[in-house]
């Protein structure tokens, strides 16, 4: 099992670690409800080194991704980053990642841990001659600062970096001296950075933001943040054998291109399923493979995720209604679990609709900066 | 360190014995495990349960365990503010997060089950 650099800073902590992608990760500190509650009134911290980076380069880097990614690639903006999916030719999802555009032939690409390898010989066996690819995976560090309160605790450790930096928007600047790219995303609905950096910067940062009150938050947490998002997660919500348009990330999926899978991902008649947000009447959660029925007891689709969602009170979950189903938001429908039933009601996502991720991040720094900003 | 004043099984139930009455709740080391708890599963009042038999359910974020009854006997009451406060389990397992009474069918049966030392002594 692998471990992050961040590996003793999270035994300090006394964080409870567990298995994840190949890495021993912290699952909880305080406890999830706690962590869960920090990000969405504070800040919280996440270990995310275990995350893999490729790094492309070559004249041909762009034409050759385009046909490999569902979303755009050549129309990102330098310091402009997109999520998409990595496809196999039957349309199933190999991975979904993050593309940086790091310059007019450089790329950076983000992908899974417990995928990373898979995707790197998938990736490496369909470039050609001129580009070239470096796995960075294990000498580059990365750190999720997210909630409301993180971008006050970059701007003191980074400076007039974040000021204006708009939601899917990164740029390379340096924190002690040493190079960093910060970028607007994350995986929590808050409104945060990710942190990519070399290991002794990375734990420098963890420290700093832990000093100016940011909280330790494990990958129980992550889950049900993301959760509540309404976000997908490997192995959960996409998978090889899925097609990817059944997500219905169909933003991350261009129509106008052709990439591997796109036979079978753009042609709507093949969509044997679609994702769907399940709002449960209770506290008791749906778990992954639990059966999703309508009134009259017919089985109509599958859980993928199920939680207790914390900021919204109740269960949620998340999974595949038969393409043939005509349930729309409001359609109540039941939850067929290991030892009972449970009433659900078809909801429009994010489960939570007070998340910060898109907001102005002018907003929420310590000096309102006048006429800097480019949002 | 688990209460010195009850008895606990191996499935990490206590039970303490009140006037005539057996009150039943998990460990503090079984709380622990489970983590943050949303959501308990109560007993029906008037139900009979046997030593061993499910007699209700704990739901964490991650997962759901069920309780066993640590000895026999009739449901004679519930924690009903675990419904809207499952919590009180993590804060209080030895007191507030008590999850059942029961009119036992067999006072002895307590004697099978361990004292605190035995059972702070299997984790």
């Amino acid at each position: 099992m692998k471990r992050t650099c961040l590996y003793d800073v999270h035994v300090a902590l006394q964080a409870r670690m567990g298995p994840f992608g190949g890495f021993e990760m912290p699952i909880q500190y305080a406890g999830i409800m706690a962590e869960h509650l920090a990000c969405r009134r504070g800040a919280v911290l996440f270990d995310t080194c275990h995350m893999g980076e490729f790094l492309l380069d070559g004249p041909q880097v762009i034409a050759e991704l385009e046909a490999l990614v569902t979303c755009p690639v050549g129309s990102l903006a330098e310091g402009q980053c997109r999520y998409g999916l990595l496809c196999n030719p039957e349309g199933g999802v190999i991975d979904d990642l993050l593309v940086y555009r790091l310059g007019p032939e450089s790329v950076m690409l983000v992908v899974n841990a417990g995928t990373q390898e898979d995707d790197a010989a998938w990736i490496r066996g369909h470039l050609g001659a001129t580009t070239t690819f470096s796995n960075r995976s294990d000498d580059t560090a990365k750190i999720d600062l997210q909630g409301p309160q993180a971008p006050r605790m970059v701007q003191r450790l980074l400076g007039d970096a974040i000021v204006g930096l708009r939601y899917y928007r990164f740029v390379q600047t340096l924190y002690r001296n040493e190079p960093v790219l910060l970028s607007r995303t994350g995986y929590t609905g808050e409104i945060g950075v990710e942190l990519y950096a070399a290991p002794d910067q990375a734990i420098a940062f963890w420290n700093d933001c832990m000093e100016l009150g940011a909280e330790p938050a494990g990958l129980g947490a992550r889950d049900t943040l993301r959760l509540e998002a309404g976000m997908p997660l490997y192995g959960h919500e996409l998978n090889a054998a899925r097609n990817a348009a059944e997500s219905g990330f169909t933003k991350s999926i261009a129509t106008d291109k052709s990439f591997i899978g796109s036979d079978v991902v753009l042609e709507d008649a093949l969509r044997q399923q679609r994702l769907v947000g399940l709002a449960l009447e209770g506290r008791r959660a749906a778990r992954e493979g639990d059966r999703i029925c309508d009134r009259q007891g017919m089985t109509v689709g599958v859980i993928t995720s199920g939680s207790y969602g914390p900021s919204v009170g109740h269960a949620i979950a998340l999974g595949y209604l038969d393409a043939g189903h005509d349930a729309t938001v409001g359609t109540a429908l039941c939850v067929q679990t290991a030892r009972n039933e449970l009433q659900a009601v078809v909801t429009e996502l994010p489960f939570w609709t007070e998340g910060t991720a898109r907001r102005k991040v002018n907003d929420f720094l310590e000096v309102q900066v006048k006429g800097e900003s480019h949002e | 360190m688990s209460e010195s004043d009850r008895k606990y099984a191996k499935s990490h139930e206590w039970a303490k014995l009140e006037g005539d009455v057996v009150v039943v709740g998990i460990s503090d080391h079984a709380q622990k495990e489970l983590g943050d708890i949303t959501f308990v599963e109560l007993p029906t009042v008037g139900t009979s349960v046997h030593a061993g038999g499910e007699c209700g359910v704990v739901e964490s974020v991650k997962a759901a365990s069920d309780i066993y009854a640590p000895i026999g006997g009739d449901v004679v009451a519930v924690n009903g503010a675990l419904e809207d406060a499952p919590e009180l389990i993590n804060q209080e397992p030895f007191a507030g997060g008590w999850i059942l009474k029961l009119q036992p069918a067999d006072v002895t049966e307590l004697d099978a089950l361990m004292s605190a030392a035995d059972y702070d002594a299997t984790l």
